[in-house]
Formats: structure tokens, C-alpha cells, sequence
């Protein structure tokens, strides 16, 4: 909400700066977003009255204007297309400093000009170029432009939580300036307009929850193109809100006023009394804002006794508005329960000054004083008489007593708080209150919907005392240690691991696109978004895979020739549900160079092997294996699954050539996803003796056909070895000359070691000849 | 014997100027082989006269010594220019780059939460997490946030299809799920992702929340200032930082504040906080006459954005390697 801190003043005037006062205002609690000018610093700039305007002698374009400023007349040179005698304009005298330009005397063609008419555009109050600002004929000559357009004010924007309906209002905000500041409190006198007629509508509470106190009053033969007020187009345009209408603007007024929205029905539209009932499912209603509803039955309107004329609390119909032919209204101001309004600007799509003040709660005490003032307001713009007030009231909400402890309050703020104190807190807040011993019994005024228990109570006294007053204090506490598993790692060590195999973290959206999840996962029914941001970003994402494939896109499409990315996030699976079904996954790109080009280096790009050394040294010390396997996002002669324990953890895999192609890379990254909760899990080490014989090494070398893997003859070698083979490995894969076509020669270290004694030959030997059996019986392998 | 001398200097002068080991090996030979100068000489000292035999003897012994000592040492020099030579040969241009595969980064916001968890854990503070999708009861109505409450509207939720779920709009369910299964005391940081349907310079759909709570017998709204703000002057390593707690409000704590830190002459928000509010409490089967405590969310991408300088909340999303790589 947006006001003028001078037309605050008018209510409570306290003795502190325009800065000081949003200080006091924000630690309030109210949250001041924004403050500003009126108008930017000027100065020498008065009313002057045009006294005759001529043709400048050397220019078609130019007058040369007769200005009285209250002493002797100027002659000013004029460029503007309104100019004209009679009128009243600001004038800026010799010596102004004006936004920009500082106003001299000058000749302008020959002609002397002894200040400027100005613009709003010149003095910074608005884009306005056109012509010269008009003034009030009735603006006193000479005097400051700055006082007569009250310039000298502010805007202050406060965005007041939403338990605030109370400061949505000046007069609430003035009684919670009062409050914090303790400067007192001046409201309206609203005064009772009695009825001159005896004209009254009959209304009915056809839903009296939703809405219990219904004000109404007929006011005949008022002119409704009558002019609003300049001081009050002025406070409303101050506060953002465009006049329209005499009577439009007096019902914005009132609300900006006391808080309380206010409604205006041509009479002659209403047929018979007003009933306030909840709308017939499918019920149709045109809105002022043009909006055609079919209504649901949970929407409350206003209706007399043949169709809805209004949307309770929301916004009016546009058939029943009034217009400038307009002559005889009907005034409304109207309690709407909170609850009956919630939520059902959300339904619509929009809300209203209106929708946003009842479902925070508008004080069902004030409700009459509302109506008293706009029709004070309208006999004193429109003219017209008033008929009586009807009202028809139901049971209003209880503001039922609240127990406050003060030993209670003074155990949640970790203050001390003395009891008379806390009672003039509650004195200054307007909350009625009697001492229970030690205790007080609050019971907030009608204005507050927020205060329902103790801790409402205790929050009131933390805010008046002062959010700044309460110390900052370090808390005592018991010694206790966290729990440190060493059997589990935690992210950052896995972060630092990848961090150290020179992969950059990123952090991407976990809803993606459509496409990437039928492309790299095969998901034709993805977990979708009702409300998608952007078609981008419409689904959850079941794999890491197309957001690191887009993240290499992106850089790749940035000239950046290497990408090697990781992300630690989430996934999701399921339907949604089950936190099992979200598991945490950390999933890495290689593409371009193995590593960066460099001195030395061949140049040879990232393959399967690096990553998969990537994804080995993740996982270590834990025993995983790879098994081929063919999976949507990646070439299926190059894609496995990782298994641990018999379980299947994680993929690896080359991309297809096919979205390789669809997503513009010139290469083909290797991409891997794990679960994280597989890479976080790890063992405690255990020791074993060291032998202090010496090892020996054999090595075996033989040819195999190509579709035999190398995990299959390693595993049958380690199977059938005694327990003197301490180790296998491969060191070579060979192909080519020597090596049959449609075979690879592999070549085994082998280490043997005992640790009782030094082995020997013979007993060497036999291990060695017994895997060598292996390799022919089980491979058919050819022995090199 | 007047000429041993002579054959000593001879032979010192003979080695001093040999530089190549091989030649050096075969001057020795012409003094100290078989039939060498010296293998001569002795010959000689057998047919002197017996009284003679002592003093030429070891005249004899004494030139041999030096002889041998000559060239010992010619042989340690001639060896020391050769490694000197050897190493000339080998020295490398040290000054260029090393080689083999790089160091990579983590990213911004995930530097800012590891100073985040590592700040509380020294408290004693536990690390929680939670699920990314949600019910309306964790994220709302367990947090006091009845349905059609106003409150509701300050986060724009992402409902997913068929509308029972929806993407957590902070990161406060968590404490919900964590109080289900830990009785107080209670003393948590709960980082996350978390979304809004929000898209512009300053918001982004997705962004990240570190959740705290700290629930105990005697934890007050002077404490929750205390830790805070202490943590901030630890975070920025500003002890001068400046720190203010507003009045605010939310469904899940009372009384609320808003955290703003001074960052020039302005407040910037940081995040929001505030006494447990009862009902949560309640929610979890917790006493709350007995215990009490407070929550916080912090945004730790406007803090990583404090921190080092960053303009746009968007570059921590677009993954750009020319600037994440700047925080290497």
C-alpha cells in the first residue's frame, strides 16, 4: 500500500523525519518497501498568472508572455502550446535551480526572458511535456508552487504482513504509528449524516456467516459528473489509484481512508431488496472489469430479488455501476467474514483493493462510520439527500480473552519485563486488559484478527518494546558431540573427489523439458507440472543425464571446447509421494579432451575408460562391476550398468550418435549417473598382516575371441587360483599384427606370495599352469 | 736417488693435466703398473747398499703416496666435472606448465552452504534433508498454514498434475519430517532446493533455502538474535557487520522477524526467522509448554551473492563454465 506521509501527518504527527519515520514504521513491522519524493528539489519557482501573451517578433513558435508573480509583471519567452492569458502556470524566477537546469536571464531571439513557464515534465512531477502545468485558478500569485501543489511530501510504500489487514488503511496505520512511537492519535470525526429522506432498501442476510453486518443507504438525485476534489484526486493519485468518477473515487477514498471497502449500485438497477446469499451454481455475472463468470456456488454475491449485482467483497457488476447519468445510488459498506473471501481471488485469477482487505479482516466495528463518511462525502460533491441507514446484522466475530504469563513472555524472549510495562504496551495498542495476579487477560479490539493466543500476545510486546531492544544473546548449552560415521561419507568429501578429477559442480533445474525425458530416458508419462513456469521447465526430471547433456550444450554452443560437469540433485520417480522416490544422485559429463590441451599430451579426447576410472575412484574401495548393458541415452555397445552387491547403482555411458546429433554437440560425451546414497557408503578399513616373503610375479598372455569380456576371464582366473595368488591384473589388450581378426590378446599379471615361507618353483608353477588351464578350457584361448 | 723427486713432479704435473678418466687409468700404469717407472726404481732399491736401504725405502714409500694421492684425486675431480657436465645437460625450463589433468570447482552456492553447515555443525547443529516434492500438509498445513490462508499467496506454488503434490516452496517441511522422528532436544540445518513460480533478475523458479531449528527447554527469541548474528559476522568475517531483526510474520513462528544485514548504507534481506510458533509444535507431538526454540530460513544464493559480488541470481542457474570457474 501506497500513501502520502503528509496526509499521514494528519492523523498522528510524530516528531521524527521522513527516514526516521519508516525506521519506526519497518521495526513496526510494517515492511517499507519503498519511500519517495514527491517531487525532486527545486526551488524560486511560484504561481504566476499569465497577463497577456504575444507573438514573438523573431519566432513563428515562441510567445512572449506578461507574467504576474505578485511584484512587478515579467516578460518570459514561452514556447508552449496552452499558453494563454488568464492562466495560472509555474513559474521558475531568475535563479531557480530546477531538475537539471538552473534558470537564468537570457535573451531567447532578441527578446529578453526573465525566468520560464514551466512543465510538470521541467519540475520532475511527471513524463508530462506537453505544455505548461495549469494551475488552480484559485493558486495565490507568488506563492511557492512547492506549498500550493504540497510538494514537499512523500510516498511511502509499506507492504504490511498479511495478519495486518488493520494497516490497510491510514487511519490504522496512523494508530500503529501511535502505538510504536507513542505520539497520539487524532482519527476522523465522522459524525451520523441523518436521513433527509425515507427511502430505504430491505436487506437480507441470506448467508449470515459469511457475511454478518450489511450497511446500505439510498442517496437521491446526486450528480454524478461532478468533479471529485482536487485535494482528494491528489491523495488518491498519491496512493496509486487513478480517479475515475466522483463517486468512485469518494468509495476509494473512504477505503484508503479507514480501511473499509466501500461499494456505489445505481439504484435504478436494483430490483426489489438486497439479498446477500451465495451464488447458484453456474450463476452468471459480468464484472466491472469486463470478466463474464459463471460462478461456482462457494462464491458469495450481492443480488437483489432477480439477479447478482456484485461480487461480495471482490468487485461490483458492471451492470449495476454507476455511471456519469447516474442519479440516484445505493452506498454500501459491508462486513465479509475473512474466511469467505480467502482463496477466491486465486480462483479468479485477480483480486481487488477490496478481496485483498476483507480476506485479512476489515474491523466489522466500523463498518457504519464507513458509510457515514462516503455519504458525507458524496451530499458534499454530488449533492443529493440520504435516506436512512439500513442495516442487517448477524452474530459478528467474539474477541474472546487472551491469557497472558508474563513469566511466559519473559521465558520466550529472554528478557525481563515488568508489569506495568506490558500493560502500557496493550494501553497503546488499544487492547482492553485486566491483571489475573501476576497475569494479564487481553482482549484485542475489533481491528485485530491475529490475536487468538498467548504467543499473538507475546509477538505484540516483542514488537513494541522493540525487536532492537531485546539483547543478542549466545546460548548456554549441553556439551553433547555429533555423531561422526565413518561409514559413511558425506557429500562435500564426494564434491572434492569429482573436484579433484578436474569436473566443475553445477547446479541445474529439477524440472526439464518434455522432450529430454523421452530422448535420455525412455519416460513417455513424465511427473508434470499443473502449473509449468515455461514449457522448458514442465516436467520432473526421473535423471541427471539431460541436464548435464544441455549443461555441455550450452557451454559447447559458448566456444567452450571442454566441458566436464557434475551435479549432486535430486531425481524423481515416482508419483510423487514417497521420499524413496526422489533419491539424491550425483551424475557427471566428459566431453572433448581427456585433458585440456597441453604441452606433452597427446591430444586425445575423453572415452568410456576415463570416466569409468571417474566413476571407479568414486566408488573405491568398494568392489563395483560393470555390466554391458543398453540403456535409451547412451550408444548401446557402450553403455553398462554399474552393479554393487548384485545391485544395480548407477549407469555409464556414451551418448547415442542420434541425440548427439539432435542436441548439436561435436562430439559425443560420456555421461554417468550414480546413486548417491551408494557413493556415501563406504567400509571401515581392517587390517591384514603383510607378508614378509617375497612375491612373485608371472605374467600370461593369451588370444580370445573379441565377444569375450574381460571381467569374465578375470573372474574364472581369480576363482580357480589357490590361495598363494595374491593378485590379477590386466596390463595389456592388444589387436592387430600377431593377433587373429575377430580376437584381442589379453595379457594377466599374476603375483604370488605366501605368508609362511618363500615360495617354490614347483609350487609356482602349478598355480600358474592351473590358470593357464582356465584360460584354454573355459576361452578356448589361444596361449602366447 | 736424486731423481724421485723429479719423477714425483713429472707425474703430479702429467695427471693435473689429463681430463678423460681412460687416459688418467693409463698414466697410472706408466708410474704405478708392473713395469711402470716406479715398479723400476724398486727394482733399484735392492742393489743399494743395506745401510742406504732404509732412507731410500722410505723416500720411495713417501713418493708412491703422493703419487697415489695425485691421483686419487684427479680422478674425484675429473669424475665431479663430469656430473657437473652430465646435470648442465639435464637441467629443464622449469618454467613450464605442469602437466596432466586439472583441478575443477565446486559451485558458488554450494561454497556458501558448506560455510553454512560448517559455522553451525561447530555449534552442534545436525545436518538434515528432505523430499523436493510434498504434501500440502508439510509444507502448509503442518507449518499452521491452513488452506485459503492469505499467507499462502506470498509463495506461488508448483502443483504437479493431478494436484495432491507440490514442489516445497522453502525448506521449513523439513523440520516437520525431522521433529516426526527426533524428540527435542532438537538442533538442526536443513539445506535445500526449493521452488517458486517466480522468474526475473532477482527470483528464479528454483533457488536454495538452509533451514534451522533449534528446539529446547530455554531456547529464547535473545538466543535466536545471538546465534544469527553470530553467524553472519563468522559468514562475511565482518565483525562490524550490522544486523537488524524486523517484525514480520509467518505461520510457523511467533513472533517472526526478518533478518536484514546493512550492505552500504541500505538493508538487504536475508531471511526470516522466529520463535517456534506452539501449533508446529503441537503438529509434532511436542509439549509445547515444556519445549520451545527457534526456526530460521536463509537464502544462501543472496548470501553467496553478498559475498562475492555477484549481480544476477540467474548466473548460479545457467551453469556458464566462464563463471563458475570463478570461483575455483
Amino acid at each position: 500500500m501506497k500513501f502520502s506521509e503528509n496526509w499521514l501527518r494528519t492523523f498522528v504527527d510524530p516528531p521524527l523525519t521522513t527516514r526516521e519515520l519508516a525506521h519506526a514504521l519497518a521495526m513496526g513491522g510494517l515492511d517499507v518497501e519503498h519511500v519517495e519524493p514527491v517531487a525532486p528539489p527545486f526551488d524560486r519557482v511560484v504561481v504566476g498568472e499569465v497577463l497577456a501573451v504575444d507573438r514573438h517578433p523573431g519566432a513563428d513558435r515562441l510567445s512572449v508572455c506578461t507574467v504576474n508573480v505578485g511584484v512587478a509583471p515579467l516578460s518570459i519567452v514561452c514556447g508552449a502550446p496552452n499558453v494563454r492569458a488568464g492562466s495560472r502556470v509555474p513559474t521558475a524566477l531568475a535563479g531557480a535551480k530546477l531538475p537539471g537546469i538552473e534558470i537564468r536571464v537570457t535573451s531567447v531571439r532578441g527578446v529578453e526572458s526573465h525566468g520560464m513557464l514551466c512543465s510538470a515534465r521541467e519540475l520532475g512531477l511527471s513524463e508530462d511535456a506537453a505544455g505548461l502545468l495549469e494551475l488552480p485558478n484559485d493558486a495565490p500569485i507568488g506563492a511557492d508552487v512547492r506549498q500550493v501543489l504540497d510538494l514537499d511530501d512523500h510516498l511511502i510504500t509499506i507492504k504490511p504482513t498479511p495478519n495486518r489487514g488493520d494497516c490497510l488503511g491510514l487511519a490504522g496505520i496512523a494508530r500503529e504509528v501511535s502505538a510504536i512511537t507513542g505520539s497520539s492519535f487524532s482519527p476522523i470525526e465522522v459524525g451520523i449524516v441523518s436521513a433527509s429522506l425515507d427511502d430505504t432498501l430491505r436487506i437480507e442476510l441470506a448467508a449470515p456467516r459469511a457475511c454478518p453486518r450489511y450497511c446500505g443507504r439510498l442517496v437521491r438525485g446526486v450528480n454524478a459528473g461532478a468533479a471529485a476534489p482536487r485535494w482528494m484526486v491528489e491523495r488518491l493519485t498519491r496512493s496509486g489509484i487513478r480517479s475515475v468518477s466522483a463517486i468512485v473515487d469518494i468509495t476509494n477514498y473512504v477505503m484508503l481512508e479507514l480501511g473499509q471497502p466501500l461499494h456505489a449500485f445505481d439504484a435504478a438497477r436494483i430490483d426489489g431488496g438486497i439479498c446477500v446469499r451465495f451464488a447458484h451454481e453456474g450463476e452468471k455475472l459480468v464484472l466491472l472489469n469486463g470478466e463474464n463468470l459463471e460462478l461456482a456456488a462457494d462464491f458469495l454475491v450481492i443480488a437483489d430479488e432477480r439477479k447478482a449485482l456484485a461480487l461480495a467483497g471482490i468487485m461490483g457488476g458492471a451492470e449495476s455501476a454507476v455511471t456519469r447519468s447516474t442519479v440516484d445510488i445505493f452506498l454500501e459498506s459491508a462486513f465479509f467474514d475473512p474466511e469467505a473471501i480467502a482463496g477466491k481471488s486465486r480462483l479468479l485469477g485477480f483480486g481487488s483493493d477490496a478481496s485483498y482487505r476483507f480476506e485479512r479482516g476489515v474491523d466489522y466495528a466500523a463498518t457504519r462510520d464507513a458509510l457515514d463518511r462516503a455519504t458525507r462525502l458524496v451530499i458534499e460533491v454530488c449533492g443529493g439527500r440520504a435516506g436512512p441507514v439500513s442495516e442487517a446484522c448477524a452474530a459478528l466475530p467474539q474477541r474472546k480473552p487472551v491469557t497472558l504469563r508474563i513469566a511466559r513472555a519473559e521465558r520466550i524472549l529472554g528478557i525481563p519485563l515488568k508489569a506495568e510495562a506490558v500493560a502500557e504496551i496493550f494501553r497503546r495498542l488499544s487492547f482492553a486488559q485486566t491483571p489475573l495476579g501476576s497475569d494479564l487477560a487481553v482482549t484485542p479490539p475489533s481491528f485485530r484478527f491475529d490475536i487468538t493466543i498467548e504467543e499473538d500476545l507475546i509477538e505484540e510486546v516483542a514488537r513494541i518494546h522493540g525487536y532492537e531492544n531485546i539483547p543478542a544473546v549466545l546460548p548456554q548449552m549441553r556439551a553433547a558431540m555429533l555423531p561422526a560415521p565413518e561409514q559413511r561419507r558425506d557429500a562435500s568429501t564426494v564434491r572434492q573427489l569429482l573436484v579433484a578429477r578436474d569436473y566443475q559442480e553445477v547446479v541445474t533445474f529439477g524440472f526439464v523439458e518434455r522432450q529430454w525425458e523421452e530422448d535420455f530416458c525412455g519416460n513417455t508419462q513424465p511427473l508434470a507440472l499443473a502449473n509449468p513456469i515455461a514449457s522448458h521447465m514442465s516436467v520432473m526430471r526421473s535423471s541427471l543425464i539431460g541436464s548435464l547433456v544441455n549443461c555441455v550444450a550450452f557451454n559447447a554452443s559458448r566456444r567452450q571446447p571442454r566441458v566436464r560437469a557434475f551435479e549432486i540433485g535430486r531425481c524423481f520417480v515416482g508419483s510423487g509421494d514417497d521420499t524413496d522416490a526422489q533419491p539424491m544422485r550425483v551424475g557427471g559429463i566428459a566431453y572433448g579432451l581427456a585433458a585440456s590441451e597441453q604441452w606433452g599430451v597427446p591430444k586425445r579426447n575423453a572415452d568410456f575408460f576415463d570416466a569409468k576410472s571417474d566413476v571407479e575412484a568414486l566408488l573405491a574401495p568398494q568392489a563395483v562391476h560393470f555390466e554391458a548393458a543398453v540403456h535409451p541415452a547412451f550408444h548401446p555397445g557402450r553403455s553398462a550398468r554399474v552393479m554393487r552387491a548384485g545391485r544395480n547403482i548407477g549407469w555409464i555411458g556414451e551418448l547415442h550418435p542420434r541425440w548427439q546429433a539432435k542436441y548439436d554437440l561435436p562430439l559425443a560425451p560420456i555421461v554417468f549417473e550414480l546413486d548417491f546414497r551408494h557413493v556415501t557408503e563406504g567400509e571401515l578399513p581392517s587390517y591384514r598382516d603383510i607378508s614378509r616373503f617375497p612375491a612373485v610375479r608371472r605374467d600370461l598372455s593369451a588370444e580370445f575371441d573379441e565377444e569375450v569380456g574381460h571381467d569374465r576371464v578375470l573372474a574364472a582366473m581369480q576363482q580357480a587360483a589357490p590361495a598363494i595368488v595374491s593378485e590379477i591384473g590386466l596390463f595389456d589388450v592388444f589387436r592387430g599384427s600377431g593377433v587373429g581378426k575377430g580376437k584381442k590378446s589379453l595379457a594377466f599379471r599374476v603375483l604370488l606370495q605366501d605368508t609362511e615361507k618363500t615360495l617354490t618353483e614347483a609350487e609356482v608353477d602349478s598355480a600358474v599352469a592351473g590358470l593357464r588351464d582356465v584360460l584354454q578350457q573355459q576361452f578356448r584361448a589361444k596361449l602366447r | 736417488m736424486q731423481d724421485v723427486d723429479a719423477i714425483v713432479q713429472e707425474a703430479l704435473a702429467l695427471f693435473a693435466g689429463i681430463a678423460d678418466a681412460d687416459e688418467l687409468e693409463r698414466a697410472k700404469a706408466r708410474y704405478l703398473g708392473k713395469s711402470g717407472v716406479l715398479a723400476g726404481l724398486n727394482k733399484g732399491l735392492g742393489r743399494l747398499p743395506p745401510a742406504e736401504r732404509p732412507a731410500m725405502g722410505s723416500r720411495f714409500n713417501a713418493a708412491k703416496d703422493r703419487i697415489e694421492t695425485a691421483l686419487a684425486e684427479q680422478r674425484e675431480r675429473i669424475q665431479a666435472r663430469r656430473l657437473e657436465a652430465r646435470l648442465a645437460e639435464e637441467a629443464l625450463d622449469v618454467t613450464l606448465p605442469g602437466r596432466g589433468l586439472g583441478v575443477g570447482g565446486l559451485h558458488p552456492v554450494t561454497r556458501t552452504m558448506q560455510r553454512i553447515e560448517t559455522l553451525f555443525r561447530s555449534l552442534g547443529f545436525e545436518v538434515a534433508h528432505g523430499p523436493e516434492i510434498e504434501t500440502d500438509y508439510y509444507n502448509f498445513t503442518a507449518l499452521n498454514q491452513p488452506e485459503n490462508h492469505p499467507a499462502r499467496s506470498m509463495h506461488d506454488t508448483f502443483y504437479l498434475a493431478g494436484g495432491k503434490h507440490l514442489l516445497r516452496t522453502h525448506t521449513s517441511p523439513i523440520q516437520i519430517h525431522y521433529m516426526e522422528t527426533h524428540r527435542p532436544p532438537v538442533k538442526l540445518i536443513a539445506p535445500g532446493r526449493v521452488y517458486r513460480v517466480d522468474s526475473d533478475a532477482t527470483h528464479s523458479p528454483m533457488f536454495h533455502q538452509v533451514e534451522g531449528l533449534w528446539i529446547d527447554e530455554r531456547v529464547t527469541f535473545a538466543n535466536l538474535k545471538g546465534v544469527l548474528i553470530d553467524f553472519l559476522r563468522h559468514f562475511f568475517e565482518r565483525e562490524d557487520l550490522e544486523v537488524r531483526f524486523r517484525p514480520s510474520f509467518f505461520p510457523f513462528t511467533e513472533p517472526s522477524a526478518e533478518i536484514d544485514m546493512s550492505f552500504g548504507d541500505a538493508w538487504l534481506e536475508i531471511g526470516g526467522a522466529g520463535m517456534v510458533h506452539p501449533n508446529v509444535l503441537r503438529n509434532v507431538n511436542v509439549d509445547s509448554e515444556r519445549y520451545q526454540g527457534f526456526a530460521f530460513g536463509l537464502g544462501p544464493d543472496r548470501l553467496t551473492m553478498l559475498r562475492y559480488g555477484v549481480n544476477d541470481l540467474r548466473l548460479f542457474f545457467e551453469n556458464d563454465l566462464r563463471f563458475l570457474k570463478q570461483f575455483n
